[in-house]
């Protein structure tokens, strides 16, 4: 088929400037954290400052217990959900793929009846801190409406009934194997691809979430990254403010304050940045057999 | 005669009872492993899904916490009198409604649009960039977003105001305080963190499309548009009509992280831009008023729900197992 050079050009030429409207967020936001401050008070943002500066990081290098702390909150819930969430949901999904299992269909159900009908905020909320008093703990931060879902158990569910061959399970059951060796041995090692999309998906997922934090803590020490970015966003002497068992001498006046936010912005979406390339490939493809099934 | 029969019904009757329970515990025995498997996750599904359905009562009563919820008075449908007395009801309601319906159409047409544009990109290593790029505000959080949009619309120092308005001669707008611009601006940056998502899903479907279709149709004399009109969204339309139907499905649903974060909860945009959710949020962190947003919510789980049945039952009849169940 002949290529019609005139057609390619147009093409990619949209196309470029779709992907420059896209990055230029980004672009902004990392230029203008290495922008001197006054920079920005006098010029405002801008892509081509006059002075450029490392002050908002060495500030941030600074204050660097807080960042620290937050930075070692959001890798742990991120860490333990994602596991946590992956083996309930593996362990979930399991049985319900299985044809002998006995009501099967209504566990099913159960589960996925949760995707139709919300109970709402209120109740979730009041769940969570009067019945289970996790106001202000690291549980709050994992187990709330992140763990897993109908949605993640139905994926993980589809794969095992299409991938996994019944007689694989089987001849295993025959000769001897119990239920756990048999998912453990057999059915885990299998399921590898599908358990590294959902499990891209807890871990963007739990790095992203600032909706729990929100809702559930008010104690400093139990931020995450994307907390802290919350507070500063409304509260821009925040950081000042809470110096959480760091050096407590600042200089109120000529603090870097916009491009303080800036540079924790960017901290608190590099890691994402940075695995992106290497995981393209199966969050691409999570995302086609999450919408459209077969 | 009567009387043995009616004892050996009874013995029989009984053997039955006897089995029938015998096969339950042997199931219980045999399937033990596969029933304590399921228990972590189901019990998880209780406490985060199962028991705050049970907690809708909340909305009929008058929650006093010294008497608990349990204890509280019931006062049967008084918190929906009062919430759809005020206009706020009906504000929230018409917001999220139009935004979510904008949203629908305006993203579909986008996302399409550009994965009809990187299926015709030739080099594959330039449409993958292009994906990648695409895609990449869709994976940052709400807040990094309200941050670009700080950097964007500070009154003072934002990037619009210092270096674009002044080339168009323009003075100087205070964005977070004139709610006009914000049906725009939220329509713009949710295409530009979800268009990406949906590109994907658009673009799997149009990979599918046979390639004989086009050859025939370039040697019919068709040009690139009459294709894509006649060939391509045509046979992607199913893939078009079960998202469209599953995301109308959700339209009583916002995305709280962009009606929050973006307008940085500023109280003058409040009428353009509040939603159910942000309402439901505020009334029960900020104001503290559980009545009201505990009906609002279920308000919003109920007609929720209803609409996801609805657009489900409508996909289920077009293509059996594109629905949920």
């Amino acid at each position: 088929m002949k290529t019609n050079h005139m057609n390619q050009f147009f093409v990619h030429l949209i196309l470029i400037l779709l992907a420059a409207a896209c990055l230029f967020p980004f672009l902004l936001l990392i230029i203008s954290s290495l922008t001197q401050e006054q920079s920005i008070v006098r010029d405002g943002y801008s892509l081509f400052p006059k002075e450029w500066s490392f002050e908002a990081y060495t500030y941030l290098w600074n204050q660097s217990s807080s960042l620290a702390r937050a930075y070692g909150i959001t890798v742990m819930i991120t860490i333990v959900g994602t596991f946590a969430g992956l083996l309930i949901s593996a362990l979930l999904a399991y049985p319900l793929s299985r044809g002998d299992m006995p009501y099967r269909g209504l566990f099913s159900f159960l589960v996925f009846f949760t995707l139709l009908f919300n109970g709402g905020l209120v109740p979730t909320y009041l769940v969570f801190t009067e019945v289970f008093e996790m106001k202000n703990t690291l549980m709050a931060l994992i187990i709330p409406g992140l763990l897993t879902n109908g949605f993640f158990i139905l994926l993980i569910r589809s794969f095992f009934s299409t991938s996994i061959p019944v007689p694989i399970i089987e001849s295993a059951y025959m000769d001897g194997a119990t239920e756990f060796k048999i998912f453990y041995r057999i059915v885990l090692p299998l399921s590898l691809p599908i358990l590294a999309t959902i499990g891209l998906m807890l871990t963007i997922g739990y790095w992203n979430d600032w909706f729990n934090g929100l809702i559930y803590v008010t104690e400093p020490d139990l931020f995450s990254i994307q907390n802290l970015l919350n507070r500063m966003l409304s509260n821009i002497q925040f950081l000042q403010q809470t110096n959480i068992g760091g050096n407590n001498s600042t200089a109120a006046a000529s603090l870097p304050m916009n491009s303080v936010r800036m540079a924790m912005a960017v901290v608190g979406i590099l890691p994402i940045l940075c695995v992106y390339p290497f995981f393209q490939k199966y969050f691409v493809k999570g995302l086609t057999i999450g919408a459209v099934k077969g | 005669m009567e009387a043995a029969r009616a004892t050996q019904a009874a013995i029989a009757g009984q053997a039955n009872h006897v089995k029938k329970q015998s096969l339950l515990w042997k199931n219980l025995k045999r399937y033990r492993a596969l029933f304590l498997m399921i228990i972590p996750g189901m019990i998880y599904l209780i406490i985060n899904n199962y028991l705050p359905m049970f907690g809708v009562i909340i909305a009929f009563k008058d929650i006093n916490y010294a008497k608990g919820i349990l204890g509280s008075d019931w006062i049967g449908f008084k918190n929906f009198e009062y919430l759809f007395k005020t206009a706020d009801a009906w504000i929230i309601t018409r917001n999220t409604i139009l935004y979510n319906g904008s949203f629908i159409i305006i993203n579909t047409v986008m996302a399409i649009g550009v994965a009809i544009l990187l299926n015709e990109v030739k080099k594959k290593l330039a449409s993958r960039f292009y994906q990648s790029v695409i895609l990449l505000p869709y994976l940052i959080s709400m807040v990094v977003v309200g941050y670009l949009g700080l950097s964007m619309m500070n009154v003072e120092s934002g990037f619009i105001n210092k270096q674009i308005l002044p080339l168009l001669g323009i003075d100087p707008i205070s964005w977070y305080a004139e709610s006009k611009f914000w049906p725009y601006i939220l329509t713009l940056v949710n295409i530009w963190k979800n268009v990406g998502y949906l590109c994907i899903i658009y673009l799997a479907s149009i990979i599918g499309i046979d390639n004989e279709y086009y050859e025939a149709a370039t040697i019919d004399g068709a040009n690139k548009w009459q294709q894509i009109r006649s060939i391509t969204v045509p046979l992607i339309m199913p893939t078009i009509v079960i998202m469209t139907l599953l995301a109308i499905g959700r339209i009583f649903y916002s995305d709280f992280g962009l009606f929050y974060q973006v307008p940085l909860n500023s109280g003058p945009l409040q009428p353009t831009t509040d939603v159910i959710d942000t309402y439901v949020y505020r009334g029960l962190m900020t104001l503290g008023d559980i009545g009201m947003s505990s009906a609002a919510g279920l308000y919003q789980s109920i007609v929720g729900f209803v609409l996801v049945l609805v657009a489900n039952y409508i996909v289920s009849r077009k293509n059996r197992d594109q629905a949920l169940f």
